[in-house]
C-alpha cells in the first residue's frame, strides 16, 4: 500500500515536471493571456429592488453570477438587450455572464427599469 | 398650477388646498377588487373587501363592472402564501354584487412569472364569474421572457401592435392600453409612437361627449416615479382625450387604492387580488408588503374611501358598499 502510494506519488511529481518543462520549453517572453488563467467567479447579489454592488470592476474572463435573494422575480439584461440578457429569475435563481472584452456594461431589470447597475470590464 | 416633470400632473389646479401630497395622504388600502358604476356620463368606483357585506348601496348606473388586478399567479410569499383563494374571494365577491357586473376588467400581473400553468390557473378561477367577459391588459410580469407572445396568443386576439384595443358598451368607449413592453433603463412605462399613433386615429371619430375609459397596468400618471410608478409618455396620450368630457383611467401596479381627479379625468388604480405594496416612499423599496397571515384579508378589506367629482377636484364621501 505505502509503496504503492510512493510510486504513484513518484510518478505523479515525474508527470508533473514533463508537463512544466513542456510547458518552459514553448513559453514565448509575454506573459499568459488572460483567458488561460482559471476562471474567477465575482458574485451580485440582487435583493430589495437593486444589485449589490452596482459598480462591479472584475478582469477580463470573469464571469459575473447574479442570484435572486428578493422575493420579487428580477431579470439582468444588458441596456443594448443584446450582450446578455437573463430569463425571469425567481426567488434564489442565478444568472451568469463572462465578461472577455474590456468595456463598460450598463444593464438593468427589463421587469423594474428602474433598477440599474454596471460592470466595468478592465 | 406646477409642472415638475413632462408627466407629472398639476398640483392643486383648483386652489383647494389638495395638492398631489396631501391627495397620497388620502390614499388607502383597498378591497380585492373595484366596482365601477357610470353614471351620467361619470364613472364611480367602489372598492370592495373580503369581508364586506354587500347591499344595494351602490346606485345602479348606465353601466357597471369589476375590475381586478395583480393577481400574481404564482407568487408564494410572505405575505400572502395562497393567491389563489384570494382571487376566488375577489370572483365570490363580484358575484355577490347586488346589481351583476357587465364585464370584467383585469388591469395585467395575471401572472408572476408568465408561466402557462400561471396563466390557466387565472383563467380557470375567472370561468367562475357571473361576468363572462374578461378583458386584459399586460402588467410586466406577464410579457417577461418571450417579449409577450404568450400573452398574445392567450388574450390579444383582435388586438392592434403589442396588444391594445378598444371596444364599446353601452355608449361607452373603453381603450386597453399597453405600457409594459420595451421598458428602457432607468425609465418608467412607455407607450411608444405607434401605440399613440393609433389612440389619436381611434378616438378621432368619437363625439366629445363620449365617455372615454383607458385601461392600462402602469399608471398613467406619475404616482411615484422613483419606484418607476408612472408612464413616460402618458401626458402625450392624455392629450389626446383631451377634448372629452369624461375620462376614466383605471391602472394596476401599485398593489394599493389611488384616485384623483384632474380637470375632466379621473384616475384610478386597483388594488391587488394577491399581496399588497407599501405607499409610495414609506419603505426602501417597493417589495411585498409582510403582515402577519391574520392580517392579510382584514388589511385587504379596510377601505371604504371613495373619491367622486364635485365642487373641488376630490370630494372624499364614504359611499362603502356594506
Amino acid at each position: 500500500m505505502n509503496r504503492n502510494r510512493r510510486q504513484w506519488c513518484a510518478l505523479s511529481l515525474a508527470s508533473i515536471s514533463l508537463v512544466l518543462s513542456a510547458t518552459q520549453a514553448q513559453s514565448d517572453p509575454r506573459p499568459p493571456a488572460p483567458a488561460a488563467a482559471p476562471a474567477e467567479i465575482k458574485e451580485v447579489k440582487i435583493d430589495n429592488f437593486s444589485f449589490s454592488p452596482a459598480t462591479l470592476t472584475v478582469a477580463p474572463g470573469t464571469t459575473v453570477k447574479w442570484t435572486n435573494r428578493d422575493d420579487i422575480p428580477h431579470t439582468v439584461v444588458s441596456n443594448d438587450k443584446t450582450t446578455f440578457k437573463s430569463k425571469v429569475l425567481d426567488t434564489d435563481d442565478s444568472f451568469s455572464f463572462t465578461f472577455t472584452t474590456a468595456g463598460t456594461y450598463d444593464y438593468f431589470c427589463s421587469i423594474h427599469p428602474k433598477m440599474t447597475a454596471k460592470v466595468i470590464v478592465q | 398650477m406646477t409642472r415638475k416633470t413632462k408627466d407629472e400632473l398639476t398640483v392643486d389646479h383648483n386652489h383647494d388646498g389638495i395638492d398631489r401630497r396631501g391627495f397620497l395622504k388620502c390614499m388607502a388600502w383597498a378591497g380585492t377588487g373595484t366596482l365601477c358604476v357610470m353614471q351620467g356620463g361619470i364613472l364611480k368606483s367602489y372598492a370592495f373587501g373580503h369581508t364586506d357585506t354587500l347591499s344595494a348601496d351602490a346606485p345602479a348606473g348606465e353601466l357597471s363592472f369589476a375590475q381586478i388586478s395583480d393577481s400574481h399567479m404564482g407568487f408564494n410569499k410572505p405575505a400572502n402564501t395562497d393567491v389563489v383563494s384570494t382571487l376566488k374571494a375577489a370572483i365570490d365577491k363580484i358575484n355577490a354584487l347586488p346589481q351583476r357586473p357587465e364585464f370584467l376588467l383585469h388591469t395585467g400581473d395575471i401572472s408572476h412569472l408568465a408561466k402557462p400553468e400561471e396563466f390557466d390557473s387565472v383563467d380557470q378561477i375567472l370561468k367562475s364569474a357571473v361576468a363572462k367577459d374578461v378583458f386584459f391588459v399586460p402588467g410586466e410580469h406577464d410579457v417577461t421572457g418571450d417579449d409577450g407572445k404568450q400573452y398574445l396568443d392567450r388574450y390579444g386576439k383582435g388586438s392592434q401592435g403589442a396588444g391594445w384595443y378598444s371596444f364599446d358598451k353601452k355608449g361607452v368607449h373603453f381603450i386597453g392600453l399597453i405600457n409594459v413592453m420595451n421598458l428602457k433603463a432607468g425609465g418608467l412605462g412607455t407607450l411608444g409612437p405607434e401605440q399613440l399613433a393609433w389612440l389619436e386615429k381611434d378616438v378621432q371619430p368619437l363625439g366629445a361627449s363620449t365617455p372615454i375609459v383607458l385601461f392600462a397596468h402602469i399608471p398613467l400618471w406619475s404616482v411615484y416615479p422613483e419606484w418607476g410608478w408612472g408612464t413616460e409618455d402618458s401626458a402625450q396620450a392624455l392629450a389626446l382625450v383631451k377634448r372629452f368630457g369624461s375620462v376614466t383611467v383605471l391602472n394596476g401596479h401599485i398593489h394599493q387604492t389611488m384616485q384623483k381627479v384632474e380637470g375632466s379625468v379621473t384616475f384610478h388604480t386597483a388594488a391587488s387580488t394577491a399581496f399588497p405594496q407599501p405607499e409610495p416612499g414609506k419603505a426602501d423599496s417597493p417589495g411585498p408588503m409582510k403582515v402577519p397571515a391574520e392580517q392579510l384579508r382584514q388589511l385587504l378589506g379596510i377601505t371604504d374611501v371613495n373619491f367622486v367629482r364635485g365642487q373641488h377636484a376630490l370630494a372624499i364621501v364614504d359611499s362603502k358598499l356594506g
